[in-house]
Parts: C-alpha cells; structure tokens; sequence
C-alpha cells in the first residue's frame, strides 16, 4: 500500500515537476551521501562480521564464548542510541567518517550473527577432506568454507543495507544528511507532501535496487543441506604469534562498540541525575511505549497468521504474490511508510489522522515480514499430514486448526510477537511522524532531548530502550539465523 | 467394520492418470496389501478412500454406503470413520501418548482418558502391546516401532469403519520391522477390523494378507490371496514384482516346454512360442552329478540360511537359483541346473 501511494504519488505530481523536484544538486549530494555511505558501510560490516566471526569460531583466541557475547551486545543498543552516545562525547564525531565510525559499530552483527551460525553448523568433515586433499588452511578456508557462507553474508549484508537506508535518528545526530533525514526534514519544515514524496520514490528505488541486486547475486545456485546438528566441532587453529594482537584488536571492536556508549550513556546519567529525574514522565513514556508496542506486536502477528498460512498450505499465484510483497515490505523505510499514512489518512480519512490505530498499521505495516519469517518457521514444522490424520479421526478443518495447528505453532507466534514488540519499542521514524499530539514514548522523548542537545536529560530514555532491546537481543542470539 | 468396495475408479492429476479404473473389494474384516512400485498410484488410491482425494469417476463405498462417487456429494474425511495410519506415524508432537490415542474420542471419553481408569487408551495400549505406564511420554520418548504402535491404537481407538495403513513400516529398521508388523497385524486381527496396506515391500505384502492387490501403472492387474499371487502371477511382470523369478522364452507342446533349462513340466498346458516363469528355488543346483543343464557360477550373495547364486549357461543364458545355506557352491565352479516343481507358461508377446 505505501508502495502504491509513492508510485501514484510520483505519476499525480507529472513528470515535468518530478524533473525539478529530483533533478537538482541538492539530490545530487544526497544521492552522493546515500550510496558512498551504504556501500562503504556494507564492505566494512561484511569484513568485520567475517573477521571476527572466524576468530571466535576458528581459531583458539582466548575467551571466546565471552568475546561472542559482547561482540552481540550491539545489537541491545538502537543506532541512534549509539550515535548520540558518540556525538555527546565529542563533537567532532560527525560527517561521513563519523557516521561510517557509529554505523558500523551498529550494525556490524547483523553479518557476524549468521556468519557464527553458518561456521558453527558447518560439518568440519568438509574442511577435513580439503585438508586430505592437500589443500593449506587457509585456501580450503577459500574454497570450501566461503561459497558456503555466501547466502548468510549476503543476508547480513543485505539487511545492513536495508537499515541504512532507513537510519534516521544517528545520521540526524550526526549531521550527515542522507534521503531518509532529508525526507523528514522537508516534512517537518514544510509539511510539502510532494517533495518528501519525491524523494521518499527514489529512497525506495534505492531499497528495491538493493533486493534485486541480493536476488541476483543468490542466483540459482544450491546449496547442499548441511548436515543435520553439529556433529563435531572443528579443531581451532592456532593463533601463534598473531594472538595478543587480534586479541587486543578484537578488544578494541568491543571497547568501541559497547565500552564508548555504555559510558557515556553512565556518565550523562551521572550528570543529567544530578539535575533533574524526572520519574513521572519516565513512567508515563515507558507505559505508552509498552502499550503502542503490545498492540501493534498483537495486530501485526494476527495479521501474520493469514499470510503464513495461505504462503505454506495453498501454495499459488495469489499466495506467492502476498508472500513476496511483504518481502519487499521488508525494503520500506519506516519514514516511507509513516509518510504515506500521514498524507494518505489526511486524504482519504481525516478522522484517523494521528490516532494511535494508525500508528498501530503503521507498525503492522512495517514489522509483518518478521512475524511472518517467524510464524512461517512454525508452521513448516506443522507436517500436513498431521492435518490429514486428524481429518480422518473426526476432526473438521475448524477443530483441527484449534486442536492442532494452533498449539503446534503457538511458540513461533509467541517469538514472532516479542520480536515485533521490542522492534516497536525501539522504533523511531514513524513514531515521529504518526505518534498522537501528547502521546510521548521512550523513543519520542529520547530524541526531542537529544535533539535539542539537553544530552543528560536525555540519558534516563536511552537507557530505558537499551534494556528494553536486551530481551530481544538474546531471543535473536537464541534463534538460527539462518 | 464394514467391507470396502471401490469400482472403476479413476484419478488423474494434470495428464497422468495417478488411478485407472480399478475396482477393488476388501471384505469385511480382512486385511489386503496393495503392492507395486513407487509412482504406481497405491498411495492415491489410500488418499481417495479415506477421502483426502475425489475421484473423477467411479464409486467407493463402505458396506452398502457410498461415500464418493458419480454424481454423489463427497462425505469428507471427518466423518467416514476411516483410521489413517501415515508413514512415521505422524504423532500429534504436543499432546503425549494418552493425548493422541484420544484425538479421535468425544469430548467425554477424553475427560475420562486424562483419569487413570480402565479406559480405551489403556485398552488400546494393551491392544497394541505397549505398557500401560507409556501413557504420559512424549512421541519423542518414543522409538520408531512404538511411535508406530500409538498411531494404530489413535486409529483404531474410535472404533473406525476400516483402517488404512500407508506404508507404516517402511521407516523401522529390518529387526523392528517384522515385530511391528506381527503386532500390527495382531491388533487388527483382534478387533477384526477392515484393513488395507499400501507397501511397496513384497515381503510384508505377502507375509502379513489374507488379499494382495498388485498395482502396476495405475492399473489394478491382480488381486488375489498371497499364495495365489506368488504361485499364479497374472503376467510375467507381476511375477518379477512378488519374488525372484527367471523369465525365459521357450516352445510349449502340451504338458512340457523346452528352454535354456532344458524340459519343464507345466502347469498348464500350452503350445508356441511361450514366456516361462520360473522361481529361483525351483532351480537345483547340481555340484556332484552332470545331469541337467552345464553353467558356471558368476555371483553368490550369501545370506546364511540361503544362497543367491548367478549362473551363466553355456549359451550365455543368466540364470538365478536359490540355494540352501549349507550346499552353496563357490564363485567359478562348473555346475549343473535342473528345474523342479510345475513352471507357468504365459503366451510370448504378453504385456511386457
């Protein structure tokens, strides 16, 4: 729907505006910024996740099962948290080198998690034949571990692709004007649907561009079942010499990643304390949040549960098509959508106009694909033919998906829900644009402090929607990956 | 219980014909094997009788009620009392061994299942010779066999019109395979209940029926006691499908035959050109006396009890024989065949 909104949109305002809109320098530089940043942020989150991934899994670096966790950690603070952590210590953090710096600190697990999975279930016996076949270490590490990390690293890279273009909060803080920052602003300067518009058509070719390219790049190669558990693990190589200095590099990673923000977020809590706490509001944030998120985490896993279904047991033209747009889904910014409601309801219905319900599809709308990644996990488990067998003992279609069904896939549902609650909570974008007036959640007032470089103030927030990501954190570190 | 009797039924799907024609009866209370060789549409034919599948033409019906056929609404699954025993069983994974067996039970009978009173799960396990204490595990406590064992007493326990089984044992390893299989067999002789096999395992065709129906193709072309089926093979192919079987051409006048074995005796008479079917076991193997027909031994399988043995003829003919355990010949050794017993002549040029 929002896709349909920006394509109607962009042929409504007639291609001889559309030239002027898009066609001036300003774009230019934004194009500029978008993509120089995307890119370099993907080769380095890709070099990094792989780097690290490998040296807590292959080799005997000390402390590994501690380094894996911390190298995880980044995951429990949002990007934007972790901006202003930087940028409130010191003000020269900023630009693009400031923001490739907080970037990919951000979001640099995104690759190394599926990375981890892939080696971890990797059957050693594939090296090991390498190995036999005279090949060193470190190439049969090229030819037969790599293709088979391919389809993980190219989902990470693709997701870090994916969030950059829609990071808004730590660019903004960062001063580094991308499409997404450039969209809102122009929304909140001028309340100009058109060239928000404009812009937000071309930050969703970039997206899509992206999902073609990972499509592309996939191909039709297959990729042999591994091996079902981990049989063995493999014998780790030895560091020698190398030791203390990747120990102490993969130090730094940590320091800069999790020791910087957890400090400063510590010493403006320090600070900001000492001047004012103000529990009352705090509450009242933190209960808004928990509520707008447990509604929206309900709304979008019941919508889930149709598309999971018609996707995996009626499989056809109609399905394929629903399943993949909410793939494509996945590739919408939250701003792109938070924009397409806000002038779709202002259009068509008034009256829902900065409602919390429309605040609620807006969050449907954005996090369905992880529901339905989710659910779609549970209910492929659900063999049918456990719907056949209880067909025949007497069980109607009805009974047997309330007999059934359901409580087959009632834990996936439960994951699916928790990981978009604690997705919501967190979300910044169309919260902004969507919230109702007087409706503060954690994220909102976060950023209004922070924005307005009261940066102690801000701290109580930031804090709370760290320890709300942990849960989600360690759900995703449970799960596989895949 | 009632019986099961399906008429000219037919099933395409897109341009194959997964089921043509057949007709088919299973008496009440007995217990029929379809055999025949994946892809010959003996699991669809199992799907359209417990109503997972409509036939396109033709009518199935239980006792004296049809449940599909031309120009009837179909009665779906649910209520045509059919128990359905899929491969692996196919336990409910949330509910325990007690929780599956009363699936199919009222709402009544399942409170009572849950108290621990002589109820039908209880009797059911009995039935299927399990401990009665099996009752809270979970199907992943179980082992393949018993796994199996649960799914039948879950079908059997709401007292089904007839059972069908697709092939139930073809996951259980050779040991546990054969003990299921008897418990199986039991259970269903007991309760003298209406069953129908799909396998492809010759073996557990023959061994377990009181009927065997060989499907080849889509097309139903023999049904007929075990014995019948192994002794009178409807064409040479179906004799190929139950058991070993040396098929040579050879000239019939009346009563003998002549062939690469030499003369045979014939169960019938014929005259032509024929196409013999001999069993391996009517093949004996000769190492001390030069009487029959001179070969040299290729291959041996030994198994123990018997021997599998290859023989090239002088004429380049290859011949299987089956030899007991303790006269196995060697690889290389001369020896002479001789046929015993009555060999069945089919016409040649017989559906091939």
């Amino acid at each position: 729907m929002p896709l349909a909104y920006v394509a109607s949109y962009t042929v409504v305002i007639g291609p001889a505006e559309l030239w002027q809109l898009l066609f001036r320098p300003r774009i230019g530089e934004l194009l500029r910024n978008t993509v120089t940043l995307t890119i370099s942020c993907m080769a380095a989150t890709t070099a990094l996740g792989v780097a690290l991934a490998v040296l807590v899994e292959r080799t005997d670096l000390p402390g590994r099962r501690l380094w894996h966790g911390l190298l995880v950690a980044p995951l429990a603070v949002p990007a934007f948290v972790n901006g202003y952590a930087w940028v409130s210590l010191d003000r020269s953090v900023n630009g693009f080198a400031g923001a490739f710096l907080v970037v990919t600190l951000s979001y640099y697990p995104l690759v190394y998690l599926p990375v981890v999975a892939v080696l971890r279930r990797l059957d050693p016996a594939l090296e090991e034949s390498a190995w036999s076949l005279g090949h060193t270490r470190a190439r049969s590490f090229r030819s037969v571990v790599l293709p088979q990390l391919r389809p993980a690293l190219l989902g990470g890279a693709l997701l870090v692709g994916l969030h950059l273009l829609a990071e808004f909060g730590a660019l903004s803080l960062l001063r580094f004007p991308t499409f997404t920052t450039a969209i809102y602003d122009q929304y909140g300067s001028t309340f100009n649907g058109s060239a928000a518009t404009a812009m937000a058509g071309v930050l969703v070719l970039l997206c899509l561009l992206l999902l073609l390219a990972d499509l592309r790049l996939r191909g039709n190669r297959r990729y042999a079942r591994l091996g079902r558990g981990a049989a063995r693990s493999s014998v780790p190589a030895p560091l020698g010499s190398a030791r203390w200095p990747l120990l102490g590099a993969v130090g730094a990673v940590v320091v800069l990643a999790i020791g910087v923000p957890a400090f400063s977020l510590v010493r403006w809590l320090v600070v900001g304390t000492s001047t004012e706490f103000p529990l009352d509001e705090l509450g009242s944030a933190l209960a808004s949040t928990v509520t707008l998120a447990l509604a929206g985490a309900v709304v979008t896993t019941v919508a889930a549960v149709p598309v999971v279904w018609l996707a995996v047991r009626h499989r056809g033209w109609a399905s394929t098509v629903i399943e993949r747009s909410t793939y494509v889904a996945n590739a919408l910014p939250g701003i792109v959508v938070g924009l397409a409601l806000v002038v779709a309801s202002l259009r068509l219905v008034p009256v829902v106009y900065q409602t919390a319900a429309l605040l609620v599809v807006a969050y449907a709308i954005l996090f369905l694909p992880r529901a339905v990644v989710t659910v779609r996990a549970g209910l492929e488990q659900a063999p049918v033919v456990l719907d056949d067998v209880a067909q025949s003992l007497g069980a109607g279609p009805l009974e047997t998906a309330r007999r059934v069904t359901l409580p087959l896939i009632a834990p996936s549902l439960g994951a699916g829900a928790a990981l978009v609650f604690l997705a919501i909570s967190t979300e910044l974008t169309a919260t902004l644009m969507l919230s109702p007036i007087g409706t503060r959640t954690l994220a909102t007032e976060f950023w209004s402090a922070s924005s307005e470089l009261r940066y102690g103030a801000a701290s109580p927030y930031a804090l709370l929607l760290v320890l709300v990501s942990i849960p989600a954190t360690v759900l995703l570190m449970r799960r596989d990956p895949a | 219980m009632s019986s099961v009797s399906i008429t000219d039924v037919t099933r395409r799907f897109g341009s194959t014909t997964a089921v043509d024609a057949v007709t088919l009866h299973v008496p009440h209370g007995s217990f029929t094997t379809v055999l025949g060789p994946s892809g010959c549409g003996k699991t669809t034919l199992l799907r359209l009788i417990a109503g997972f599948l409509q036939p396109e033409s033709g009518t199935i019906a239980f006792g004296d009620v049809v449940v599909a056929g031309d120009g009837i609404r179909s009665m779906p699954p649910q209520t045509r009392r059919v128990g359905y025993v899929p491969q692996e069983g196919a336990l409910f994974p949330h509910l325990d061994v007690a929780g599956n067996i009363a699936f199919g039970l009222d709402r009544e009978s399942r409170g009572e299942a849950r108290g621990l009173g002589n109820d039908r799960v209880a009797e059911m396990l009995d039935l299927v010779e399990l401990p009665a204490d099996f009752r809270t595990r979970r199907p992943d406590e179980l082992s393949g066999g018993q796994q199996q064992r649960v799914a039948l007493a879950r079908s059997l326990a709401p007292r089904p019109a007839v059972v069908l089984l697709d092939e139930p044992f073809s996951s259980l390893d050779a040991g546990l395979r054969g003990s299921t299989a008897r418990a199986v067999r039991r259970a269903l002789a007991v309760t003298d209940t209406t069953a129908l096999l799909v396998t492809h395992d010759q073996n557990e065709a023959l061994s377990l029926a009181d009927q065997v129906a060989v499907m080849r193709a889509g097309r139903l072309v023999q049904s007929a006691p075990p014995n019948e089926v192994y002794l009178s093979p409807s064409d040479p192919q179906v004799a190929e499908l139950v058991g070993g079987a040396v098929v040579l051409p050879g000239a019939a006048s009346g009563d003998r035959a002549t062939c690469a074995l030499g003369e045979v005796v014939l169960s019938e008479s014929a005259v032509g050109e024929v196409t013999l079917v001999i069993r391996p076991e009517q093949v004996f193997v000769d190492r001390a006396h030069e009487v029959g027909v001179r070969g040299t031994v290729e291959e041996l399988d030994y198994y123990g009890h018997d021997s599998a043995v290859r023989v090239t003829l002088t004429d380049g003919t290859a011949v299987l024989a089956r030899v007991p355990g303790v006269l196995h010949p060697v690889v290389g050794d001369t020896v002479h065949l001789r046929v015993t017993g009555l060999v069945r002549a089919y016409p040649s040029g017989a559906t091939r």
